[in-house]
């Protein structure tokens, strides 16, 4: 499973945990994420922008 | 006498060294006190109720006009009294204050002072024989501090991720019925600050009561699609109580029923004014926060990241204390998450002559706010109006007058 940052506010997407309250169910890769995903947090970046997290 | 002039210069450097140390203990100091300072969040909202007791005791119905003298009087008197405030968090103190609940617990309380007030100043009106004049004075005043309730449920509502504050968030936009205001201000307003297609965005040229037009409409609109769009990821109906908007709505008209029947039918126009007053305010924000600044498109079409020139700022001590440093605009846009109490101030950012407060009052004439502003869109855009966010029905007009763009010499 991988996960991806948001440069701005250091939110991390963790495709384990997915993005439950903005309607993406745990599991959801990253692949499956619209490229307009904002970032949950701070709404300022969008999909494009997040940086993979290498483990 | 050579040892002297080295010993004397070295001296010098320790004196400036200790001197730069003092000021930094200085400019801590200050910010740490800043903590009390706060309290004006929860302790403003007691001044209508302040107001109202006054004017029951002394009979004579004015008092409850003070609210509206306190914002747009008493206020700007103090931003001029106490002028700017220089000071920014250092990267230590940033990591020490950012994380405290003292701060947030603050909005918690003014939270419950908002409906404290709300209530109270309904009680004042309800309960006591007063001219007409002097209810629309307690109804505009009950509405200033809706407003004022806006700016912590704006703080609170960023912290989407911590249940507590969001919900808090809700709670107190409900005083004045703006619960759409979360979902609209983070996920529209920040993507879209300082473009054509922000309805909370004002354009040069435009008045406020044109850009009222557009921005109430716009932004419920904008809410609501926003928030039918998640709902319907999870796969259920945006008319469901899962929906955020409705959940902060339900309390408004719970609390709103409640008063009517029991305060009577002076209700409705009072808790209509209050509202309105309420919602008016956040037009006043928004209108005074981007004016005519636009961001540039990259060639892959999106617009380029908001930057801190795309955003008024206000660095007045005075209306940011009492205002959870919102008019640090640029730095709350570049992070919309960094809680209040860190937020910084900017050199060589679009600045306004004054505090917000003051800023509001100008906004509402429409020919004394062009006559203030105008002249510093230009200058932020070197004349270039090609790099202005201008209304459409004024654009020929103001490119005649002001676009003059420098052109490079080499180019001409």
């Amino acid at each position: 499973m991988n996960t991806y940052q948001c440069p701005d506010c250091a939110y991390i997407y963790e495709e384990e945990k997915g993005a439950e309250h903005e309607g993406y169910p745990a599991g959801t890769t990253w692949p499956d994420i619209p490229e307009d995903f904002p970032c949950p947090e701070c709404f300022v970046r969008e999909k494009p922008d997040f940086i993979k997290v290498e483990n | 006498m050579n040892t002297k002039v080295e010993s004397f210069g070295s001296m010098t450097q320790l004196d400036a060294s200790e001197a730069n140390n003092a000021s930094r203990k200085r400019n801590s100091a200050w910010i740490l006190s800043k903590r009390y300072w706060y309290w004006m969040s929860f302790l403003m909202p007691a001044i209508p109720l302040l107001s109202g007791y006054l004017a029951i005791e002394s009979g004579q119905g004015v008092w409850l006009w003070f609210t509206v003298a306190f914002l747009y009087g008493l206020l700007p008197i103090m931003d001029v009294i106490f002028g700017t405030d220089e000071s920014n968090p250092s990267d230590d103190l940033v990591e020490t204050l950012k994380g405290q609940r003292y701060y947030v617990y603050i909005m918690y309380l003014a939270t419950f002072m908002h409906w404290a007030s709300l209530v109270g100043m309904a009680y004042i009106v309800s309960q006591y024989d007063w001219s007409w004049f002097s209810i629309l004075g307690g109804a505009i005043s009950a509405g200033i501090m809706n407003g004022v309730g806006l700016v912590t449920g704006h703080e609170m509502g960023h912290k989407v991720n911590d249940r507590a504050q969001a919900n808090c968030s809700k709670l107190v936009l409900a005083c004045s019925g703006y619960g759409h205001f979360s979902i609209e201000h983070n996920k529209g307003h920040h993507k879209d600050v300082a473009t054509p297609e922000d309805p909370a965005s004002s354009r040069m040229g435009e008045s406020i009561y044109k850009f009222v037009q557009r921005e109430i409409p716009g932004a419920f609109r904008r809410a609501w699609s926003l928030e039918a769009a998640r709902l319907n990821r999870l796969g259920k109906s945006e008319w469901s109580m899962g929906n955020e908007i409705i959940q902060s709505m339900s309390i408004t008209v719970a609390a709103y029923t409640l008063m009517l029947a029991y305060f009577g039918p002076v209700m409705v126009p009072f808790l209509f004014i209050a509202a309105a007053y309420g919602w008016w305010q956040l037009t006043c924000a928004n209108y005074v926060e981007h004016y005519g600044l636009l961001r540039q498109k990259n060639e892959d079409g999106r617009y380029e990241r908001c930057q801190p020139h795309h955003s008024w700022n206000s660095n007045h001590k005075a209306s940011n204390l009492v205002l959870l440093h919102l008019q640090r605009h640029s730095d709350h846009h570049a992070h919309p998450t960094r809680p209040y109490q860190v937020l910084r101030d900017y050199t060589d950012v679009p600045s306004l002559p004054s505090g917000y407060p003051w800023m509001f009052a100008l906004s509402m004439i429409p020919a004394a706010w062009y006559s203030v502003m105008d002249q510093k869109v230009v200058d932020w855009a070197g004349a270039d109006m090609n790099k202005v966010n201008i209304d459409p029905e004024n654009r020929e007009a103001i490119f005649s007058r002001y676009h003059r763009p420098i052109v490079a010499d080499d180019a001409a």
